[in-house]
């Protein structure tokens, strides 16, 4: 890439830092809907309407290990991220690809609860409290889900191709949007789960 | 195979049929007549493809007011139902098309007139008055341009297959729920809001990020120019506040769809949670709007006035003051909910707190004209016509804004003249000033003074005409969305001077087409070959007229607030340095994604799952292949640009 001016190489350094930007504002207006969601299901979670609450359904021993492996998996992520500065592709391929497995893993034990909440009668339609729960958890497992299909693209890519800028730039903002992922959890965990099961 | 979608979806009675036909027609006039004139190439590769804001701007401003005509037949069909359905006689309408009328008039004229209009004009202006080349995001821009189509072409969808919503512009639940609201009308009004506020998010994160890194050189947040700054604050507003649209149109849709008991009447839900979200968004949205209308109202007064603005930093302040205060007022719109005393109190000093940043906003603008010289253009009667009726609107604000007087006009008529007070006097006649005011910058050539007037005069006439009255019929009990009445009540009188005003307005935009299809043909006479019609203060003037696709052939360097008005203080550098220019290669993939998303948005509608299906592995796909695009860009040699420059 020599035959490009230092100037040339300066704005499009500038132009990688402001999509990085423009990611996390993309990112607190995510925080934004969880807020919302977040809200809804505090205002609903009483109203079971005869069904059953929280602290009948949840299991903590099974949502800690959820949370277990998610917490890796950004630790994992920020190790593949580090491989990614040193262009290192074998590391980047081994750390994102445990990563991605681990988010698998991850979403699988949370389709495994969906599942087992629904063939037991308690799905989303049998009240407002279940309807919020299934939203706000299922909306953080889509993002999952989305996270997923971006890291293969990346990883297809990663594969193929040497790691240029622009990967790295695209690897920062997939790790961003996973330890978000991963903050949504916490208060999911927090909110739903370890508050559910006390009260 | 097809849903809920028959052949019967398309019977809709005489009067949507006579909407339905004009539609086709329409559309097919507009086709017929670019296959005749062999146009289609030229659309797609010049417009329809491009990533150049102002070619975007152009396009928003187009749909917005194609979508303005269709807003007023609905306001002048619900004019002559009101006028007319008294005691025996039932009127044109029937109730529950009233219903539906109602709704898509408020529902369009804010989300696909004013909000139209405003990314237009952003997107024509802000980046010029920052002086910078592009947006942040270019590709994203056109995605967002094209995500507000699809939520409009679905709008109009319903009009021709199937109902729309018969539940009020925000559709509050249990009216909306399946329950209640059986037929696909909501579900039309839900994804047409949804696939649009997508569009309007991903807008506030670029714009915002413009505005935050791509300023020129010198150009501190504090000498930024004010149109720049309400845009920066309504951009703040998006990004805070459309999340909670997605989260809570979702939240309807899954009830509606999937049947949980977010919102419905039984099974747990709460109906008061939609209410209170919708208006964490809804005051906000409003707010959104007035902000960029507060910061052309700035530019027209300090140029037009020939004086620097009076106050600038009160008037930033006032802006971020009104930014923050929006969001804690979103209660005042259900006083009736009985949240009790103390939280009624709260919210209602909060909202007349408001009443103190946009006083001092008013007084600053009085101030700039005060031994200024005042040029009496089109652009200013808007903003002297725009302090009365705002002054007017934002007075009855805060008499709304007492609990105990709210109690009283709760969904009156009276409310209903106040919000247009706001939003036609505020922010219409803002966007109008601001259309009038940049329309040489855009098309090279300035507008027929003589005929802006007199669509001014119609306007401001029609628009008293149809609002003053209202208030008088709100104090006297006339709720909203009323289809019929007794005579006894003695409103039919009012009721018919609301008609004739909003024939007044007709006229006006009728003024308004005729000011355009005028300015064109005498467009050689009007050119604007300086740059500047205005003797203008900040950076937008200082290109050509219509600006080059690259904005600045070099970026400027920025001293002062005012920034061109002291360039033209200054002596001029005369040796120039042109460089390399990197601008955005035209793509189709905003169009296509959009045209996934509104199918997708079609098959919820209907339930035709196989085809949601398909959209979204079409629009996954999109997003997938534009994502590992490589080469985006092109590059315009600095000797091409001396070229362009030298001959203009």
């Amino acid at each position: 890439m020599s035959h490009i001016s230092t100037a040339r190489q300066a704005e499009l350094h500038a132009a990688d830092a402001k999509t990085v930007f423009g990611f996390w504002v993309y990112l607190m207006t995510d925080c934004v809907l969880f807020a919302s969601l977040f809200a809804t299901f505090v205002v609903l979670r009483n109203n079971t309407f005869g069904g059953p609450a929280g602290n009948e359904l949840f299991s903590l021993s099974f949502v800690l290990t959820e949370t277990l492996v998610l917490l890796t998996s950004s630790f994992t992520a920020g190790l593949g991220m580090l491989a990614a500065r040193r262009h290192d592709r074998r590391q980047v391929l081994l750390w994102f690809g445990i990563t991605m497995l681990l988010g698998l893993f991850f979403l699988t034990m949370e389709v495994t609860e969906f599942h087992k909440l629904a063939v037991e009668g308690n799905s989303w339609r049998r009240s407002g409290f279940l309807s919020a729960f299934f939203t706000l958890v299922g909306t953080h497992g889509l993002h999952i889900t989305c996270g997923l299909i971006w890291m293969i693209t990346m990883l297809i890519k990663t594969s193929r191709h040497q790691i240029t800028s622009r990967t790295i730039k695209q690897f920062t903002m997939l790790s961003l949007f996973w330890h978000f992922l991963d903050i949504i959890w916490i208060f999911i965990f927090t909110i739903v789960y370890l508050i559910g099961v006390a009260t | 195979m097809f849903g809920r979608l028959t052949w019967h979806a398309l019977d809709n009675g005489p009067v949507a049929l006579g909407g339905q036909l004009t539609m086709v027609f329409g559309a097919l006039a507009v086709i017929a007549f670019l296959t005749y004139t062999k146009r289609w190439r030229w659309l797609w590769k010049e417009w329809l493809t491009s990533l150049d804001p102002k070619k975007i701007g152009v396009m928003y401003i187009l749909v917005a007011f194609i979508m303005l005509l269709r807003g007023l037949a609905d306001a002048a069909m619900m004019r002559a139902q009101q006028a007319t359905s008294v005691g025996s006689s039932h009127g044109l309408l029937s109730a529950d098309h009233f219903q539906q009328v109602v709704s898509a008039h408020g529902t369009i004229m804010i989300f696909f007139v004013a909000m139209g209009l405003m990314f237009g004009l952003i997107n024509l202006i802000m980046p010029l008055q920052i002086g910078s080349r592009d947006v942040a995001f270019p590709f994203l821009n056109s995605v967002s341009f094209w995500l507000f189509v699809a939520g409009m072409l679905l709008i109009n969808l319903s009009l021709l297959v199937g109902e729309f919503s018969a539940a009020g512009w925000l559709a509050y639940p249990p009216l909306s729920e399946l329950a209640y609201s059986p037929g696909v009308g909501v579900d039309y009004w839900i994804w047409a809001l949804q696939i649009a506020g997508v569009g309007s998010l991903l807008s506030g994160i670029n714009f915002l990020t413009t505005i935050l890194r791509m300023r020129c050189p010198g150009m501190k947040l504090m000498r930024m120019p004010l149109f720049t700054w309400g845009v920066l604050c309504s951009m703040v507003l998006v990004i805070f506040a459309f999340p909670i649209l997605t989260g809570t149109l979702a939240m309807l849709a899954l009830d509606r769809t999937l049947g949980m008991h977010f919102f419905t009447a039984g099974g747990g839900g709460n109906a008061m949670m939609y209410v209170n979200l919708i208006w964490a968004w809804g005051h906000p949205e409003v707010y959104l709007l007035v902000l960029p209308a507060f910061g052309i109202f700035s530019e027209v007064v300090s140029t037009l006035s020939r004086k620097r603005l009076f106050g600038y930093a009160s008037m930033v302040w006032a802006l971020i003051a009104i930014t923050f205060l929006s969001y804690v007022v979103w209660l005042h719109h259900f006083f009736t909910m009985g949240a009790g005393g103390d939280v009624n109190a709260f919210f209602g000093i909060m909202t007349m707190v408001i009443a103190i940043p946009t006083g001092v906003k008013i007084f600053n603008w009085l101030f700039t004209m005060h031994r200024g010289r005042i040029h009496f253009a089109t652009p200013m009667r808007w903003f002297l016509a725009f302090v009365v009726t705002f002054s007017i609107g934002g007075m009855t604000g805060v008499m709304m804004a007492v609990p105990a007087i709210d109690f009283e006009v709760h969904n009156s008529l009276f409310l209903v003249a106040h919000f247009h007070n706001m939003i036609v006097g505020g922010v219409v006649f803002g966007f109008f000033a601001g259309l009038t005011y940049w329309f040489p910058k855009v098309f090279g050539f300035r507008l027929n003074e003589r005929l802006g007037n007199y669509a001014f005069w119609c306007w401001f006439i029609g628009f008293l005409l149809a609002f003053i009255p209202l208030y008088i019929l709100g104090l006297m009990g006339a709720t909203r969305r009323l289809d019929h009445y007794d005579p006894s009540l003695g409103w039919q009188g009012l009721f018919i001077v609301a008609g004739i005003g909003v024939m007044f307005v007709l006229a006006g935009v009728g003024f308004q087409i005729l000011q355009l299809i005028v300015s064109i043909m005498q467009r050689h006479q009007n050119r604007d070959k300086t740059g500047d019609p205005w003797n203008g203060r900040t950076l937008e003037w200082s290109t050509t007229s219509p600006a080059p696709f690259y904005n600045f052939a070099v970026i400027p360097t920025v001293a002062d607030r005012d920034a061109f008005w002291a360039m033209k203080q200054a002596d001029q550098p005369k040796n120039i340095e042109y460089e390399d220019i990197y601008l955005p290669k035209n793509t189709g993939f905003g169009l296509y994604i959009a045209g996934a998303s509104l199918t997708i948005g079609f098959a919820l509608v209907w339930h035709i799952w196989w085809l949601a299906a398909v959209g979204l592995a079409g629009l996954l796909t999109l997003i997938i292949v534009r994502a590992t695009a490589e080469n985006t860009e092109y590059c315009l040699p600095a000797e091409e640009v001396a070229r362009l420059e030298g001959r203009a």
